[in-house]
């Protein structure tokens, strides 16, 4: 496969001094969806709108579909769709004529059927001739898809488009991701409900105070990161764990009625000692410890998000102390 | 569309657009002039006209034609090309203008051609709204459009530099207001700058305002303050100061991207 977008050495320095990206490089799949996650303010719209024309880089390049953003602009930004993170309509034109204007914007030859198609997609034919201005928050933001997808775009970018939309709408636009992904489109997003990436995404990029700090085929990442769990609901509940089991990454829960063992997927703990699954249990049957039951869980993409961003916080702070 | 030509439909989108606010408000577009032109008339040509009859061989109320058509194109091209482009700013969606395979001379001739457009419109209806008052004479119709044209297309491109640099809505109006109509009213809209004392007459060279109303009032009865010539050159020239002006924008982003 063959990137369709080649982010190397970005970097971006706002008027005010302030380092809003810090020599990111990142290579997007042709057709993949790829997820950019991070916390508020950790440069993910930075980042987008380099790669879209809004923002000009400090330095380092962006080459989309073989064309540098900068120098062949033209070429670039013809391939490429944007919905914006901030929800920026008309007030007075029509859904129709906004929209028709951003196919004519984008240089290409009017197409009524490629724009009806667009907005039956995104329930919004029935208004087609109301004015922006008396469309719900909801329906402006598909307004704003239907004005991305008006010039067909081969990448497309959505910053945050499901934030302040309802289950429904958000359940159309996944769908809607998945059939532009069908018919070639690589799409890129952000958003903040991780398990909207878990869902969709192919791939998945963590950005954190401006640095990349993960990327990696969402599969992987889940199990190269993730953490399992075994819950063993305990016979006779413990006050303490006994020594006997001291070097098991073990811990007592629910007033001492459950004993959590939590494992990385290897399952293999520091000492080359096994500490599988069965090794646990023939453990606790030499041990004469009784279970009622069990239960296993994987922590979410969510846990594996926190946890990254939040591992990346703490050494500055103590650095700093 | 090739992958590098020229953006023509992007052209006529933005045209399209900016035209189509025009039209939705055609009847206050048509109707406005008409009533302002008609009370100039009423008191300027016959109030104050009837005192003074001639100046330079024509009936005062004829003469204020071509001046009062300056006044109000350079003051509509100005807002009319300012606003078309601050109101992206302002409202956000100027994110898609800058997102498009668009480059700013594009930009530029469809928010500048429709700003033109739109006063080229409004001198018109002045002119026509005019000769049921007085009667006006067109002495050199190719001038006569040459000039307009030029004033237009200048005072537009020099709206679209004020859009852009303004930060909100006062610095929008604060040139058209501090500037543009003192130097409209100073610059023999209502007179001939040879009305005044020669101290004055030659402060009044400074004014560019000068060169616009005399050029265009000598295409209409062959009476100029200055040559034809030099109100050519000086709208020529300031036409070519506010591309250089408006070239430099583009090279630097200034104040369109972050
Ligand atoms: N125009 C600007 N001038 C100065 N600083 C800016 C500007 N725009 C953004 N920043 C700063 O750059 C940083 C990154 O902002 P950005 O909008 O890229 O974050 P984000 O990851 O999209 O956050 P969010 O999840 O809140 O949308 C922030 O600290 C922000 O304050
Ligand atoms: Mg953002």
């Amino acid at each position: 496969m063959k990137p369709v977008i080649s982010i190397s050495g970005l970097t971006k320095t706002y008027a005010g001094g302030f380092a809003a990206l810090k020599k990111v490089d990142l290579e997007i799949q042709q057709g993949e969806i790829f997820a950019l996650l991070g916390p508020n303010g950790a440069g993910k719209t930075t980042l987008i709108n380099i790669v879209c024309g809004i923002v000009t880089p400090s330095s380092g390049t962006v080459v989309a579909d073989g064309h540098d953003i900068v120098r062949d602009y033209r070429s670039a930004r013809f391939k490429i769709g944007l919905v914006p993170q901030e929800l920026t309509t008309d007030a007075f034109e029509t859904v129709w004529a906004t929209v028709t204007f951003s196919r004519g914007l984008f240089g290409r030859a009017p197409n009524p059927a490629h724009i009806e198609k667009v907005l039956r997609e995104l329930s919004l034919w029935d208004k087609r001739k109301t004015r922006i201005m008396n469309l719900s928050g909801g329906m402006k933001r598909r307004v704003m898809i239907a004005k991305a997808l008006s010039h067909e775009p081969e990448i497309l970018f959505l910053d945050e488009p499901t934030a302040g939309v309802d289950v429904e709408l958000r359940r159309d636009m996944w769908a809607l991701v998945r059939r532009l992904r069908e018919g070639g489109v690589t799409i890129i997003l952000t958003t903040h409900y991780i398990d909207e990436a878990e869902e969709m995404a192919d791939r998945i990029g963590i950005i954190s105070k401006g640095e990349l700090i993960v990327v990696e085929e969402k599969a992987k990442l889940m199990q190269k990161l993730g953490k399992r769990q075994l819950t063993l609901n305990l016979q006779e509940p413990m006050a303490a764990l006994p020594p006997a089991l001291a070097d098991w990454p073990l811990a007592l829960k629910a007033n001492g009625n459950q004993l959590q063992y939590t494992f990385d997927a290897h399952a293999v703990a520091p000492g080359d000692k096994p500490q599988d699954i069965p090794s646990l249990l023939r453990r606790l049957g030499e041990l004469q410890i009784g279970f009622k039951d069990l239960s296993t869980s994987q922590s979410s993409l969510e846990e594996i998000f926190v946890s990254l961003v939040t591992d990346r916080a703490e050494p500055a702070s103590k650095g700093a102390a | 569309m090739s992958d590098v030509g020229f953006n023509r439909q992007g052209v006529w989108a933005i045209y399209r657009f900016e035209m189509a606010r025009f039209v939705r408000t055609l009847l206050q577009s048509v109707v406005t002039p008409v009533i302002t032109t008609s009370l100039y008339f009423v008191v300027f040509g016959s109030a104050i006209g009837s005192r003074m009859s001639r100046v330079g061989g024509v009936p005062y109320g004829a003469f204020i034609v071509p001046g009062l058509i300056m006044l109000s194109i350079l003051t509509a091209s100005i807002s009319n090309a300012s606003f078309g482009i601050y109101f992206p700013k302002f409202t956000g969606t100027i994110y898609e203008l800058l997102s498009a395979p668009i480059s700013f001379v594009e930009m530029i001739l469809g928010y500048v051609g429709a700003a033109a457009t739109k006063s080229i419109s409004l001198g018109l209806i002045i002119l026509a709204t005019a000769t049921a008052f007085v009667p006006v004479e067109i002495r050199h119709p190719f001038f006569m459009v040459a000039f307009l044209l030029l004033t237009t297309i200048t005072f537009s491109l020099f709206g679209f530099v004020i859009g852009i640099w303004a930060k909100g809505f006062e610095q929008l109006q604060l040139i058209p207001m501090l500037v543009v109509t003192p130097l409209t009213f100073l610059g023999g809209a209502f007179y001939s700058i040879d009305m005044l004392p020669p101290r004055w007459r030659t402060v009044a060279l400074f004014n560019p305002v000068v060169y616009l109303i005399s050029g265009f009032r000598w295409s209409f009865y062959e009476t100029a303050d200055v040559g034809v010539g030099v109100s050519l050159a000086m709208t020529s020239g300031f036409l070519g100061l506010l591309l250089l002006v408006v070239g430099w924008m583009f090279k630097s982003g200034y104040r369109l991207k972050k």
